[in-house]
């Protein structure tokens, strides 16, 4: 009896000690991250994110270009993802005929594991010369609008914007996807036999659903923010803040591919890894975020389930 | 009436949107693998394979030495991700509900999001500063981190499925906890976990961003683990950004060995579980 206690402790033990491994990890990235750009951060402190002058030479860092390039990026490819995501997941959770959802489900994966470097090589040789011809095409009054300004490179936000929103989408849909599996099948029956047509009943277990939704939104953004290789290869990189979706731009992540292995100085270095630890800090948050907003969907789908469901409106019957 | 005629179409008019929606992105899907298979098939030959690069200017040449590279890169990675993913992911699901067990959850999950590029600065603060030297550890190590939450998660999750009545029947039997877990629980969901482990090395191995600043690149050909190594990904990088006609036909070569292991990876996993499934409906 007691030889398998101690061996039971030691299993505990021994594989414990694994997984505290797994959590060290995400700290080191942490403290490295935060400790390697000490000189950056002691140097510029919050001037690095307001300023734009970006002259390693001079040794002048500012980050504003990056983080908005980022950010702006990041926010339109959600703009286009979004709906195509929801659409796709409501499709094969919802309406396709059972034969056809694992092939789609085959398919809508088979999109996020083309590896990114793929991506941006089809980037830069098919999509952008079509940017380009589609840019080229804009008619002169929609070019005053800052939005549609600048000359038509092609390459820039638009093809950048695109690009990612083809990488975020399987993201989006698959967790809307098991997010809309989690609505309980009493939802739909409800709001059918209280008469309501096939997108009313699909309406409720989205707005059942709703938080889990937004968290699948939300964990797309994070896989934009952090989104490297094919952005790099199509915006442009060049360090401005512009509205116009046809200018050239820069990411935080591109700006670290590009630079960090020709940095010559340390603080040129630390001024990357700031910009990296920047990038850790928001991806995190809004994982955090969106894994909150899923899990209390699932505890809120157990405690509901012995409830009646919401009432529908039984609209001009 | 009127209104319930809208309802219907509204209703007819979302089904074909969604329809759409699906639409939408297979036609990206199908463009990149058409474009990948059409530029890459003819510049795709034997000496791809076998030979160095060219120097500049000169036609010809392979990523010989980059596909040795990238596989024993992901084999480093391999080396240390499974073993550790594999321990940590058997401690969340046997010990589920202690707070530890949440914490792995959560770190692999956050480990997961985290982006490429980061996850290679960290590596290069670890494994290329202190010893002054970029190098195909210090790249093992980088897409270890990759892979770390995916072989967590996976083992993880695919324990919990295993019947309860298996481990309490081994229990009940005398054995110890380790022994349950060895010989009876994870045996029983083992192909599960390596389906799960063959999909993480596909995604790894099409990683660059990590790579850039640990592996950094090699024209030459090199197994050494303490020196930099050249890597499919990064060729392909270097290249596709080089103004040189015959790199970029390289390059396309480059992304359709890297789309054809991806394929087959997912392919394999995908015929796996199905057959998986079909077992445990028949048992």
């Amino acid at each position: 009896m007691k030889k398998s206690r101690s061996d039971d402790l030691f299993f505990r033990v021994g594989t414990g000690v694994f997984a505290i491994l797994v959590i060290a990890i995400v700290i080191a990235i942490g403290w490295q991250l935060a400790w390697q750009s000490r000189l950056s951060i002691r140097e510029f402190g919050w001037q690095f994110w307001r300023t734009e002058t970006w002259d390693p030479v001079a040794g002048q860092f500012g980050a504003r270009p990056f983080i908005w390039g980022t950010l702006y990026s990041s926010l339109l490819a959600l703009i286009i993802s979004t709906p195509v995501a929801l659409g796709i997941a409501i499709y094969i959770s919802e309406l396709a005929p059972g034969s056809l959802q694992r092939p789609l489900v085959f398919l809508t994966e088979l999109l996020a594991a083309i590896p990114s470097i793929v991506y941006g090589l089809w980037g830069v040789f098919v999509l952008v010369p079509y940017v380009r011809s589609l840019e080229s095409a804009t008619p002169d009054w929609l070019k005053s609008v800052p939005l549609f300004s600048g000359p038509p490179l092609g390459i820039g936000m638009l093809a950048a914007a695109l690009i990612l929103s083809i990488m975020v989408i399987p993201f989006t849909s698959s967790i809307a996807r098991e997010v809309l599996r989690a609505v309980p099948q009493a939802q739909r029956e409800g709001a059918y036999a209280l008469g309501a047509t096939r997108w009313e009943a699909i309406r409720m277990a989205l707005f059942y659903a709703r938080t889990g939704i937004v968290g699948a939104v939300m964990l797309g953004f994070g896989r934009a923010l952090g989104e490297t290789m094919a952005v790099t290869m199509v915006i442009g990189n060049t360090p401005q803040v512009s509205l116009s979706l046809f200018a050239p731009q820069y990411t935080m992540a591109a700006v670290i591919a590009n630079e960090f292995t020709e940095a010559g100085d340390d603080l040129h270095l630390h001024a990357l890894i700031e910009i990296g630890l920047v990038l850790f800090v928001m991806t995190l948050v809004i994982n955090v975020i969106s894994r909150a907003f899923i899990w209390s969907l699932g505890r809120q789908g157990k405690s509901r389930r012995v409830k009646p469901a919401m009432t529908v409106q039984p609209e001009g019957a | 009436m009127m209104r319930n005629r809208w309802r219907r179409f509204l209703s007819r008019a979302i089904v074909v949107l969604c329809l759409a929606a699906v639409l939408m992105a297979l036609v990206p899907l199908a463009l990149v693998l058409f474009y990948v298979v059409k530029q890459g098939v003819t510049s795709l030959n034997w000496a791809f394979f076998t030979h160095m690069p060219a120097p500049v200017g000169e036609p010809g040449g392979g990523m010989g030495n980059a596909i040795v590279g990238s596989l024993i890169v992901t084999g480093l990675a391999a080396c240390a991700a499974i073993p550790v993913g594999l321990i940590a992911g058997i401690y969340a699901a046997e010990y589920r509900g202690t707070r530890l067990a949440s914490a792995v959850r959560f770190a692999a999950d956050t480990l997961n999001g985290v982006p490429s590029i980061v996850v290679g600065l960290f590596a290069y603060t670890v494994a290329v500063l202190p010893f002054h030297r970029f190098s195909a550890l210090a790249a093992g190590f980088a897409l270890a981190v990759m892979m770390l939450p995916l072989v967590v998660r996976t083992t993880e999750e695919l324990l919990l499925l295993v019947p309860n009545t298996l481990r309490e029947g081994a229990l009940a039997l005398g054995a110890t906890r380790s022994r349950a877990v060895f010989t009876v629980v994870v045996p029983a969901a083992l192909p599960g976990i390596i389906t799960g482990i063959l999909l993480a090395l596909a995604r790894v191995s099409g990683e660059t961003a990590p790579l850039l600043f640990t592996a950094f690149n090699n024209g030459f050909f090199s197994t050494d683990p303490r020196q930099p190594i050249a890597t499919l990904t990064v060729q392909v990088y270097t290249y596709a950004i080089a103004p040189y006609e015959d790199w970029h036909r390289q390059a396309w070569a480059g992304a359709l060995v890297l789309v054809t292991m991806v394929l087959t990876c997912s392919v394999l996993a995908r015929v796996a579980t199905a057959r998986m499934e079909k077992m445990q409906r028949g048992s």
